[in-house]
């Protein structure tokens, strides 16, 4: 993506079992939704550290949606209780250090739900672009990167 | 440095199309550590998979990224193409080029190409820093439980046990027979439903390789692939079956008189009973909400009239453990509750407005009015009969979305049968379109449009009551009419729904459901009666509506899988596990609270603790690795060096 012309630029975290089986269902149903968003496979949204998206941040993501099985529904029977823990307590952070709350979302799409999967994604990438990039990582990456 | 190969899949046009599959690989081949990249037309074929394998050879490629479609639908296709290369098969990397790009930006070829390529680099990332892994075996326990005694259930036990293979049956209710067996004919050949599947109840009851709980619910499901630790809730019968005879003296002199539910209500048994009289097992147990003695604590008259004296009203819910290897579901359906959503038909306030399942009962030689076609309301023989199509089905506003497959047929055969006993009523159906897919099947439309019966395309707007008679109104949209029909019964040709609790044992099995609430296959084409859990199996209705010959088909699918995986000695673990850097961790075992496995060990060594993974038991969600503060805790395949490298790559 050229400097000239700004696009968002998403990274999502998704649980193999629900979050990516629904952005597999959107492809097979062709529910389009922006290609501003580039997803990372984990097994479980309970895999995903705080320092991950701290990272994307850094390296200059101007968004990152972590996305599991509803709650109850985990494959690993209670991983997503422990990511919603853990990604609110991160969630309540940023917002601390200033950072827009539409920046870092946490989702629960079950594999069924392709059409919610398009629909989270243009809904985020819509609020992601009126916000502009994301510029606050950049100038602390130093420290955050740790 | 590793040597990295790039395939790019056209997968025909579908990502061809849209991409530059091309220039995708000539930008791939410029990335840090990538030695060779090309692209094909279909990577999966046999030709395509060649050409990977002989690339490995002739580069010496020993990390490959292939970037084609999801790897929950080809990664173990494409690891086997490692393999027989003579690569250690976790050294793949895909990258999902058609589900999450070309299928879904097809209208912004530029930054879907971009995007792309973004994905590619994310993969060769990874790819770097892959290291062989080598699955762990475990011995496999030669059994199989089936939840689920309809005929599902029935045919996939009988055909694991006739393999050799030990089967643990678990129904719900009194008796096998699930909603076959309630059936009068099935269509379309009108054979007798309960001379073609009482014979396979009996013969599961009486298999030396079949343990049969019945009245008895799956509680609890521990462990994984090939052992399973199952608890199950048999809950009290108050009778003890090893005593009791069946000679049915207990329900002959039962005083009190319930609406059966079997009967929809249309007629009573007693507190004490047997299901209906072809019942497997044929004993019977008290229904303890309407039992006398067990509700108020007089009575007793089962208990004084038992020649075998096997009543016994202190009888609790009992738990039983098994261990299996391998699981078939098979829940089935219930009908869509039309009696809350649909007020034009009246919420079920009239008596002569049906199901389609309460009119088998009627017709039913075993049923409440032993096969006479009467009303419900006054017991009259009804001489006009109006059928509606999908009520609950093909309908997003009150019902369901989908197709429930089963109705325009049984309301054909309904209506045949009507004419058959009552050859002077008139009969009409309202329907919205016919679907007669099976062998057989729009033959038997045919025939019953010849015997007279009406069909009327349109939906019903209205029935309400007046004098004894039920007025429809509804539309012929052929002629473009209004149409008012003056009916005696109305029979609603009701939707199928998962059966009740099917949410909740998704989630006691770690399985998943679709968006109607029907267990989720593994895959709709290739894979329709594996799960994404391994080693749990789905047949008949609860994986979506079906007939009684797409049922027993799938439920001998589904024995054939199970039976296939419990004939071999040990399986193959996923490595993708959990381990612990020694040297970095503290022995704090926060990694222990968090497992949901118990698959976290301690060790001591020399006077220090340490955490110690059992792979036997870890599943792989890598929750410890989030836990572990000083970064010791480390998931194969996801492992923090890993993320961040593909996080820095879609960042670039």
């Amino acid at each position: 993506m050229s400097v000239k012309e700004w696009e968002p630029k998403i990274v999502a975290f998704l649980c193999h079992w629900c979050s990516y089986a629904a952005a597999d269902l959107a492809g097979v149903s062709r529910f389009s939704y922006p290609p501003n968003v580039r997803i990372i496979r984990v097994p479980c949204s309970s895999r995903v550290n705080p320092q991950f998206v701290l990272r994307a941040f850094a390296e200059g993501a101007d968004g990152v949606l972590v996305a599991g099985c509803h709650l109850g529904d985990c494959h690993y029977v209670k991983g997503n209780y422990y990511a919603r823990r853990r990604l609110w307590v991160l969630q309540r952070l940023l917002e601390f250090v200033g950072m827009e709350p539409a920046r870092f979302q946490v989702h629960w799409i079950s594999g069924a739900e392709g059409a919610k999967f398009a629909e989270t994604i243009k809904e985020m990438v819509d609020k992601v672009r009126i916000l502009g990039p994301n510029r606050l990582f950049q100038e602390v990456k130093d420290i955050c990167v740790g | 440095m590793p040597r990295v190969g790039v395939f790019v899949c056209w997968c025909g046009s579908n990502i061809g199309g849209v991409l530059d599959c091309p220039a995708l690989a000539r930008a791939a081949a410029t990335f840090p550590g990538v030695v060779y990249a090309t692209d094909y037309q279909y990577m999966c074929s046999d030709p395509g998979q060649k050409l990977i394998a002989e690339a490995i050879k002739e580069h010496r490629l020993d990390r490959v990224v292939v970037a084609a479609c999801s790897p929950r639908l080809h990664e173990d296709t494409f690891r086997e193409v490692l393999a027989r290369a003579g690569l250690n098969p976790y050294l793949l990397e895909m990258t999902n080029l058609r589900e999450h790009c070309s299928w879904v930006h097809a209208g912004e070829k530029e930054l879907a190409q971009a995007k792309a390529l973004s994905l590619i680099r994310r993969a060769v990332a990874k790819a770097l820093r892959l290291t062989p892994l080598h699955p762990g075996r475990v011995k496999i326990t030669r059994r199989c439980l089936v939840i689920g005694g309809g005929i599902a259930g029935i045919q996939a036990a009988l055909d694991v046990a006739d393999a050799g293979i030990e089967v643990v049956l678990v129904e719900r209710e009194p008796s096998l027979g699930g909603k076959m067996v309630l059936l009068d004919k099935t269509f379309p050949t009108l054979d007798c439903s309960a001379c073609i599947s009482t014979p396979k109840m009996a013969a599961v009851a009486k298999h030396p390789l079949i343990r049969l709980y019945t009245y008895a619910e799956v509680e609890k499901v521990e462990g994984s692939l090939g052992n399973y630790r199952v608890t199950i809730r048999q809950k009290a019968r108050y009778v003890d079956h090893t005593k009791c005879t069946g000679c049915g003296t207990c329900w002959e002199k039962c005083p009190v008189k319930v609406p059966d539910e079997l009967n929809f209500r249309l007629s009573t048994r007693p507190a004490i009973y047997l299901p209906f009289p072809q019942a497997v097992p044929s004993k019977p147990v008290i229904d303890a909400r309407h039992c006398r003695q067990l509700t108020k604590g007089k009575c007793g008259v089962c208990q004084k009239v038992c020649p075998a004296g096997a009543i016994d009203y202190t009888q609790q819910d009992s738990l039983h453990e098994e261990e299996v290897g391998a699981i078939i579901v098979a829940t089935g359906f219930d009908l869509f509750p039309w009696e809350k959503a649909y007020g034009e038909y009246g919420y079920g306030r009239y008596p002569d407005v049906i199901t389609g399942l309460a009119f088998e009962r009627l017709v039913n030689a075993s049923g409440p009015t032993g096969g006479r076609i009467v009303r419900p309301s006054d017991g009259r023989e009804p001489r006009t009969v109006v059928f509606v199509h999908c009520v609950g089905s093909r309908d997003e506003l009150k019902g369901r979305e989908y197709c429930s497959r089963i109705c325009c047929m049984y309301t054909a055969k309904h209506a045949h049968q009507v004419k058959e006993r009552l050859p002077e009523a008139k009969v009409y159906v309202f329907y919205i379109d016919i679907r007669t897919f099976g062998k057989g099947y729009e033959e038997f439309y045919r025939r019953v449009q010849d015997e007279g019966v009406i069909y009327l395309r349109g939906r019903v707007s209205k029935i309400y009551q007046e004098g004894d008679k039920l007025i429809v109104k509804g539309a012929d949209t052929l002629l473009g009419e209004p149409v008012t029909i003056a009916a005696d019964l109305v029979v609603l040709a009701t939707g199928v729904v998962p059966a009740r609790g099917a949410e909740e044992l998704a989630r006691t099995l770690g399985i998943s459901t679709d968006k109607d609430g029907f267990f989720q296959e593994a895959h709709p084409k290739l894979r329709p009666v594996e799960t994404h859990t391994a080693g749990i199996f789905l047949a008949g209705a609860c994986q979506g509506p079906k007939d009684i010959p797409d049922t027993v088909s799938q439920a001998s699918a589904a024995a054939a899988k199970a039976v296939g995986l419990l004939l071999r000695e040990e399986i193959e673990v996923s490595p993708l596990v959990a381990w612990v850097n020694q040297a970095l961790c503290t022995g704090c075992l926060h990694c222990q609270v968090v497992c949901p496995y118990q698959a976290i060990e301690v060790v001591t060594e020399g006077g220090r603790r340490r955490a110690r993974v059992k792979e036997e038991l870890c599943q792989g969600c890598g929750s410890c690795t989030v836990a572990c503060r000083p970064g010791a805790m480390e998931l194969k395949g996801f492992s923090n060096e890993q993320i961040l490298a593909e996080v820095e790559a879609l960042c670039r």
